[in-house]
């Protein structure tokens, strides 16, 4: 076989030297990156004395009391009611979150009205602002309406469309997908809210799906808001529960902290994997052919 | 069904520029009529215009003898067929069809037959439960005209509809297309409609009149025979047919064309009174021949190179250094394609086809 044909035989970007090593290499790096995380899932098996003595992930012997004690808890309550209470405010937050964002996006993206530059320009600002300027006036704000020990600070916000990330990053998508869809729709007979509920809504349900994600995943980890809002503990989230677990006795049980700490991260992965397909899967798919 | 008729129409887009400029035209009730022009006439503007998606800055537009200035799309009893098809892609080709219906809220009995209707017509019925990404060029656009007629619009409007497709698929797509309007009329439902298009072919093949626009004004609107026959202006003349018309400066003097050298008597008769001096010469290269012809006249020539194109040869020559191009059936024209470049030849010009326009920006034409 001529060298050419050889070259031909290969794969794009294959350089003809041993594969094996790059892979070795790959799998080093990526063995160094998952180290924590497998320690700690490894460390969720192991006793409390054990945890400090050794250093390698594996259990001497595989033991599920952490996860029993840990779900207990010290408190009255278990970790059921607490995975509960996160889902009370994940939900209906993401709700409202999508559903704000994209009328806003969409007014945004598509109407002519006055002030639009300026109000776009000072929403795109209030990115840059630090979250925690806002804390003190918002908590005034919260304890004058009755709403402190709610979820109400934690959920009504989201109904305004206040985080912008996600509008903005929906008016970018809407702004990317041609408008002959909608005029197509226009000349069919829809009104304008006819055209954003079966026009719009579908072509951007890709960046729909990123809003729900990245809003699960944000709101199942704040631990600032639930920390400054919620004082009983019937009402914390896992976050704080967490938390809460560390510092209620003298000795912490660092076992049971961390057995839960896993079980914490099994929603958001579970849900980070489920929507994995559609962040690949986009735009490519519309209707529009060159 | 219905007329469309526009009065002294405007278009100013908010930063000045004013795009189209009062213009005035009345499309007869079933009538096929194609606004053609080049890039940047304000063809597609006039069309969205009518469609209701692009405001209208002054004028009035009536649709079957109703102002609809302020009237939404859904309101003006049209239906239009895009560029790039616009199919929705969440949809099936049978959701794409009876969308329209749909949101109009019509039985669903009535809905299936229209949809099925129309899908029979355009041959398509296998393609109802297909997504938008899985059909080809070919048939998307078919699927995009069968969303228009499932509506029974009063007014179709096409929007360049052909020109994502390739060549092949286009004259096919012309003559359905043209077939459609057709058995439209002869079921009793004639379809006005307004199509647009930079293409000359189509505009002549499919237009039973063509309205020719350049930089938002009507050039001149008249049957494809008549455009091309009796072109208003040399921008007409120069747009309509192709290979272009050969259009050269002259002067005329005492009843005869004088260029590149040579004088060329005028048949008088031909055209209305023209002032003496520099006017534009116009003849279509079909009317240049080797062999004389009733009422050509003999001009020397030098051969510049040809281009065989089956049937016939496009010969390219300079007049006293005045190019001009030609169409010779190839019988004769094979020889010229040997000859080398330079060779002198003698054409015969037919110049009771000829056109005179006058020698400015708008250069009206000078026919009796």
């Amino acid at each position: 076989m001529s060298a050419a044909a050889e070259m031909n035989e290969r794969a794009v970007g294959d350089d003809g030297r041993t594969p094996w090593l790059r892979y070795l290499m790959l799998a080093a790096t990526a063995i160094v990156m998952l180290y924590p995380l497998l320690w700690l899932i490894g460390a969720s098996f192991k006793s409390n004395s054990e945890i400090f003595t050794s250093a390698g992930f594996w259990p001497s012997k595989f033991s599920f009391d952490a996860y029993a004690k840990g779900w207990k808890t010290s408190t009255e309550y278990t970790f059921a009611t607490y995975f509960l209470n996160s889902f009370l405010i994940t939900i209906p937050r993401i709700i409202v979150t999508v559903i704000s964002c994209v009328l806003v996006a969409y007014a945004f993206a598509r109407f002519e009205f006055w002030g639009k530059k300026i109000l776009f320009s000072i929403m795109v600002g209030t990115m840059m602002l630090p979250l925690i300027v806002l804390r003190l006036p918002q908590y005034l704000v919260f304890r004058e309406l009755g709403w402190l020990d709610s979820y109400l600070p934690l959920i009504v916000p989201s109904a305004f469309a206040t985080d912008t990330f996600f509008v903005f990053m929906l008016v970018q998508f809407l702004r990317g997908i041609p408008r002959d869809m909608e005029e197509a729709a226009l000349i069919d007979g829809c009104n304008a809210l006819q055209l954003l509920w079966h026009i719009i809504v579908p072509l951007l349900k890709p960046a729909i799906i990123s809003v729900i994600v990245f809003q699960f995943i944000w709101t199942m980890n704040d631990f600032m808001g639930p920390l400054i809002y919620l004082s009983s503990v019937e009402n914390y989230p896992v976050s704080l529960a967490l938390k809460m677990s560390i510092g209620a006795t003298e000795e912490v049980e660092w076992a049971n902290v961390i057995a839960i700490s896993v079980v914490a991260l099994i929603p958001s992965v579970a849900v980070f994997f489920a929507a994995q397909k559609h962040f690949i899967e986009g735009a490519t798919s519309s209707g529009v052919k060159g | 069904m219905a007329a469309v008729s526009l009065r002294k129409v405007e278009k100013t887009y908010p930063n000045g520029f004013k795009a189209v400029h009062g213009v005035d035209l009345d499309v007869r009730d079933g009538e096929f009529m194609v606004f053609v022009g080049p890039s940047g006439c304000a063809k597609s503007t006039l069309l969205r215009m009518v469609a209701g998606l692009e405001s209208i800055s002054g004028g009035e537009l009536h649709i079957g003898g109703r102002t609809v200035n302020d009237l939404p799309p859904k309101a003006r009893g049209i239906a239009m067929v895009f560029q790039n098809y616009a199919l929705y892609p969440h949809m099936t080709v049978y959701d794409n069809l009876a969308f329209g219906l749909k949101l109009a809220k019509t039985p669903k009995a009535e809905l299936d037959q229209r949809v099925r209707h129309a899908a029979t017509l355009l041959e398509m019925e296998h393609l109802l439960a297909r997504y938008p990404k899985q059909l080809s060029g070919g048939q998307a656009q078919r699927v995009a005209v069968g969303r228009a007629i499932v509506k029974k619009p009063d007014v179709f409007l096409f929007d360049e509809p052909l020109s994502n497709l390739d060549a092949k698929l286009r004259a096919a797509m012309r003559v359905r297309l043209t077939e459609l309007h057709r058995a439209l009329r002869e079921a009793g439902q004639p379809a006005t409609t307004i199509y647009v298009t930079h293409d000359q072919t189509e505009a002549m093949t499919m237009g039973e009149r063509i309205c020719v626009l350049k930089a938002g004004v009507i050039q001149q609107v008249d049957t494809p025979t008549a455009l091309y026959d009796r072109p208003a202006n040399a921008f007409v003349a120069s747009f309509i047919g192709s290979p272009e018309m050969n259009i050269v400066k002259a002067e005329l003097r005492d009843g005869s064309l004088v260029l590149g050298g040579v004088s060329l008597p005028l048949p008088a008769a031909r055209f209305g009174p023209v002032p003496q001096g520099p006017v534009q010469f116009g003849l279509r290269p079909e009317h240049i021949s080797l062999q004389p012809r009733a009422g050509s006249i003999a001009v020397q020539a030098t051969l510049k190179f040809c281009e065989h194109m089956g049937a016939e040869v496009f010969t390219y020559f300079d007049v006293g250094g005045v190019p001009f191009s030609a169409r010779i059936p190839a019988e004769e024209g094979t020889a010229l394609t040997t000859l080398p470049r330079g060779s002198a030849l003698t054409f015969h010009f037919q110049m009771n086809q000829a056109h005179l326009f006058a020698d400015d920006d708008v250069g009206l034409s000078f026919l009796a």
